[in-house]
């Protein structure tokens, strides 16, 4: 297996051997530990990285972010994911296997912070307000909504090495207490773009307005209920066009050119399955691009290939000529992030008028 | 324990848990979309993917190079494909009988390179189910969802090797 972090895969093995004494909660841990990485590598690898690095997930393994959070913090984080931000709800894992994940997360430092004590932090919400936009918005949104995407990419360049996370976000909300953000403010997280604020300047007080106000952020149902209808979406627009297959297919052309999408290819679908110049001439795709749209849509999710590119499919049946593309809003369901969600509504619509374009 | 016993171990415990990935994708969200992160660069997790399709029976009919485009376009971007695949007679076959599920065919995998490590996803096609009541339908897109699990989890399986 290539590139095994030694550190805290030495790290891990001698806690499974039990030799890390000075560090109590982990003695005779292993076998924790051990499902915890299992449950790991299932279910968490996949956008945080092995070691925690980050990916479309923020990095985890950080000593600034892994220290200065407790487990109360980690278990609700992972219990309620982070709903319209992509990282998901593993409710479903159970109170011992969030358990075991958290066991397994503390062995990257060897380090387990004590719970944060549960009282309200009180401050001017006015002041904090004007303070957030100030300092906050311009990373973490106008209204909280976190930056453009997810996490840390290695593929584009972004505005940010991190993307700042959503803060009005129910699911992080309901899992940090106040004090844990006022220390994440007054400490910040070394190694991220999240600075320290008492090292720049702002008093105690201050941070505690901030702390006040970042409560405010409203915490409606929104997403959820933006999530069932999404869900009852059909999965293809379809039209029936009232030209025949070949003048569909030049009127699609023009469309597309005239969406300002370029052309990318025509082609039969069952092109690359059949030898050439044979297969069903009645059933063709015509492929565009945006580009710029692209670019943009791949920055908040890497995962949006999915339903690229814009495909347009005419297919002639039963004397008909159909006219059809997938539906962008229901594909959005699936993804958990309200970014995306707009585009998909946007891409929807240019859909629609693509293909009315085309057929009427 | 020796050191390298106990490495060997945890190759083994990542390379179960990496096929506990595509096998138990049930949590919440995650079923929706088959997605696996392989720990190798993207060059070998293409041929490796491209071999797992073959293996599975399938026919890849292209593979769309999304990079390419944008970096010609003037934008900069990492390595990023989508692969085509299907087979010829389930295709002409449903095609035919079903045209609103054309916009689905053929069956697709993105690929792309995140730093050192490869993502790859696939739409689980059993998503489909409640819009196309069909019994025949349900059977295909259960065959096509345990299929591209079992491509994901050859490709990990590689990867591990
Ligand atoms: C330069 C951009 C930037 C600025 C300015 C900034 N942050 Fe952050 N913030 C981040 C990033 C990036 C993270 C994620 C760090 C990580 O990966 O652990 C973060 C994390 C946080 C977190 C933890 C949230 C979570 O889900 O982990 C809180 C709370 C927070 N910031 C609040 C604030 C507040 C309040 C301000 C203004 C006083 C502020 N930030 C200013 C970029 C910024
Ligand atoms: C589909 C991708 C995805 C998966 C799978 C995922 N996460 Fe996340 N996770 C994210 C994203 C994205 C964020 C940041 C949300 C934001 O930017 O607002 C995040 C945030 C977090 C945070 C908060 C980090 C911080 O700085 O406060 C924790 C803790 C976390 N995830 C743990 C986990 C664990 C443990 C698992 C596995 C059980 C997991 N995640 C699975 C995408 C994911």
């Amino acid at each position: 297996m290539r590139r095994i972090n030694i550190n805290w895969a030495i790290n891990v093995v001698s806690l499974l051997l039990g030799c890390v004494c000075s560090q109590s909660v982990f003695a005779n841990n292993g076998t924790n530990i051990e499902k915890g990485l299992s449950l790991y590598q299932q279910h968490c690898f996949v956008c945080h990285d092995s070691e925690g690095r980050g990916g479309v997930g923020t990095p985890l393994s950080l000593s600034s972010f892994i220290n200065s959070v407790d487990d109360h913090y980690l278990s609700q984080t992972i219990r309620l994911g982070r709903p319209g931000r992509v990282m998901p709800a593993f409710e479903s894992l159970g109170t011992k296997n969030i358990g075991y994940l958290i066991d397994y997360m503390r062995s990257w430092t060897g380090i387990r912070p004590a719970a944060f004590p549960s009282d309200p932090v009180s401050g001017n919400t006015k002041n904090g307000q004007m303070l957030y936009q100030k300092h906050c918005a311009n990373c973490h949104g106008k209204n909280g909504q976190g930056g453009q995407g997810t996490g840390v990419t290695f593929s584009r360049t972004r505005d940010l090495p991190i993307m700042a996370p959503a803060l009005n976000n129910k699911g992080f909300l309901q899992a940090a207490r106040d004090t844990l953000i006022e220390k994440t403010l007054t400490e910040g997280r070394q190694g991220t773009p999240m600075t320290s604020f008492t090292e720049s300047g702002l008093t105690k007080k201050e941070i505690k307005d901030i702390v006040a106000f970042i409560r405010t952020f409203e915490t409606t149902s929104e997403h959820k209920e933006n999530q069932i209808k999404l869900a009852s979406e059909s999965p293809v627009i379809v039209r029936e066009s009232s030209y025949d297959l070949d003048q569909t297919v030049e009127n699609l052309k023009n469309s597309v050119i005239g969406h300002n999408l370029k052309l990318i290819r025509v082609q039969q679908l069952d092109q690359g399955f059949v030898p050439e110049n044979s297969g069903n001439k009645k059933q063709i795709i015509v492929y565009s691009c945006g580009f710029n749209f692209l670019y943009e849509a791949l920055k908040t999710d890497p995962r949006v290939g999915l339903f690229l590119p814009c495909r347009v499919t005419v297919v002639e049946h039963k004397g008909k000529v159909l006219v059809m593309s997938v539906n962008p809003k229901r594909m959005s369901a699936l993804f958990n992030n309200n970014e995306l969600d707009d585009m998909c509504n946007q891409m929807h619509d240019t859909y629609i008028d693509i293909i009315e374009e085309a057929i009427l | 324990m020796r050191p390298e016993k106990t490495f060997m171990r945890f190759r083994l415990i990542l390379l179960a848990s990496l096929i506990s990935i595509v096998t138990s994708l049930n949590t919440g969200f995650a079923q929706n979309l088959l997605m696996i992160r392989v720990e190798n660069p993207f060059p070998e997790t293409m041929v490796a993917l491209q071999a797992a399709i073959q293996a599975q029976g399938y026919t890849i009919s292209r593979v769309q190079r999304v990079d390419v485009g944008l970096t010609k376009s003037g934008y900069q971007t990492d390595l990023y494909r989508i692969v085509f695949f299907g087979k010829a007679d389930e295709i002409q076959k449903l095609s035919l009988k079903y045209p609103t599920l054309v916009p689905y065919l053929p069956l697709k995998i993105v690929i792309f390179a995140e730093g050192e490590d490869t993502l790859i996803l696939a739409n689980n096609m059993t998503n489909l189910d409640s819009f196309f009541r069909k019994r025949e339908l349900r059977r295909y897109f259960r065959q096509w969802s345990h299929d591209t699990s079992r491509i994901l989890e050859r490709v990990a399986t590689t990867a591990a090797d």
